[in-house]
């Protein structure tokens, strides 16, 4: 079932990102990680240590996990950031630093 | 981190241990430091003596309890932004060297071989490879498990328990009494409290600090860094706030900026404005710094007595009773000495050194 569907609700047009060089679809204010869900990422960050698979671990901004690079700044919330239009979403690997 | 020094060292000396804390492992002051292990702010006296045989002491038991504490033989580097200020550091340095501490002047033109990111146009500095860092969390887990003692984290101690002549001989908890012939106080910041229970008294009091934690980092920092301002904030007896940053990088990735002092009791609300003091110390050593985000602070007090130095061996007024709190800022640097000291008094064996200026008993009654 379309969620709209029992809220009726009617959404804005669609945004479109991109992340990772492939285009990324979103409803208006729909965070990058509900986002990246629905297009079925789950994971999009290596761990500092051993480069181990991260996505969202509590969903509301408390650990950290989810981190990637939005427009370039690293460390970036996943799951509490909005997409917006034209956003260029990157997977974050380690600090998210190495070629500054 | 006092008292699993204590515990490490009573029970290497053959005795049997017991530690009652009413928190967790580190879950006091312990938890909210930065886990330094300096030599670097001290002034030639007996809290440098006791630091320079702390440093010592931690670079064994690192050898003993491998990466897991954390242990980082980083070095200091502190930094003069005027002439008068490296003036000033200068003097204080050539006093340490006198007094056993290994202080290298650092040119103005030499200060980005130790720190490439450091701010341009700073007068020069003082490099001590002796400073040191670890977690100090781990570190107090770590040397509590070494120590093989019973352990009663949970427990509240309520009274202490004395004969009709005085002598101490155990604690009461609130889940029973333990029964002992002698009794350490290591509450560091609640000290004078456990002292109180013991009918003896002890003024340790609180001095806010905060910290403030950047997101991670690719390693920048590579010693701990501060302004020379720093010692004489850590010597001043002012209750208003100073904030003169300490910088240094982690293992694990964020930067660490410490940390104010402020006399306000056991409030623990935020204080935009202390932390704010410290963001823009940091920036003034590290430019890039402000363009890095601040993940969160923390805060915790520091047990300070109205002489500057810790509490450290028997109290003759209550026989039976060890005091070993009141570090101030440098628990974690002199645990260890402080457990090697007290170990020895608990055995009945002489000092490494004369112990008169750390008598409990100093502030009278």
């Amino acid at each position: 079932m379309n969620p709209l569907e029992p809220t009726r609700a009617r959404p804005g047009p669609d945004a479109t990102a991109t992340f990772d060089g492939m285009p990324l679809r979103a409803l208006p204010g729909q965070t990058v990680a509900a986002a990246l869900w629905a297009a079925g990422v789950t994971a999009w960050r290596g761990t500092r240590g051993t480069g181990e698979p991260r996505g969202v671990f509590c969903g509301i901004g408390v650990c950290f996990d989810c981190l990637l690079v939005v427009n370039g700044r690293p460390n970036q919330r996943a799951c509490l950031v909005p997409v917006r239009p034209g956003d260029v979403i990157r997977t974050q690997r380690g600090t998210g630093r190495d070629d500054d | 981190m006092a008292g699993a020094a204590c515990a490490l060292y009573a029970a290497r000396a053959g005795l049997e241990v017991r530690v009652v804390d009413r928190g967790p492992v580190a879950g006091g002051t312990t938890g909210a430091g930065e886990g330094n292990v300096l030599v670097s702010d001290k002034e030639p006296g007996p809290e440098l003596r006791l630091a320079l045989l702390s440093a010592r002491l931690w670079a064994g038991l690192a050898e003993e309890l491998g990466a897991a504490i954390e242990y980082e033989p980083k070095g200091g580097l502190v930094v003069a932004s005027t002439p008068g200020a490296l003036a000033a550091l200068r003097d204080f340095a050539a006093r340490q060297r006198s007094a056993g501490v290994t202080a290298i002047p650092v040119a103005d033109n030499q200060l980005t071989d130790f720190e490439p990111y450091l701010a341009p146009g700073m007068a020069g500095g003082v490099h001590y490879p002796q400073d040191a860092q670890v977690m100090p969390a781990l570190a107090a887990a770590h040397l509590l498990r070494a120590s093989g003692a019973r352990s009663h984290p949970g427990h509240t101690v309520t009274g202490v328990l004395r004969t009709a002549g005085g002598t101490v001989y155990g604690v009461r908890t609130d889940r029973g009494d333990i029964h002992a012939p002698a009794v350490v106080n290591a509450a560091g910041v609640w000290g004078g409290d456990l002292a109180a229970l013991a009918g003896t008294r002890l003024p340790v009091l609180p001095r806010r600090g905060f910290v403030l934690v950047t997101e991670p980092l690719p390693r920048r920092v590579r010693h701990k860094v501060y302004a020379a301002d720093y010692v004489a904030d850590v010597a001043s007896d002012s209750a208003g706030l100073r904030a003169s940053p300490v910088v240094e990088g982690t293992a694990a990735g964020p930067v660490l900026i410490g940390a104010t002092r402020e006399r306000v009791g056991f409030d623990r609300s935020l204080s935009l404005r202390a932390v704010r003091a410290l963001a823009a110390g940091a920036v003034g050593l590290f430019p890039f710094l402000g363009r890095v985000r601040a993940l969160r602070t923390y805060a915790g007090f520091r047990p300070y007595l109205p002489d500057h130095l810790p509490a450290i061996g028997p109290d003759p007024r209550a026989p039976g009773l060890f005091h070993a709190c009141g570090h101030e800022g440098a628990g974690i640097g002199l645990a260890p000495a402080t457990g090697l000291l007290i170990a020895r008094a608990l055995t009945g064996r002489a000092p490494e050194f004369d112990l008169t200026p750390f008598r409990p008993e100093r502030f009278g009654t």
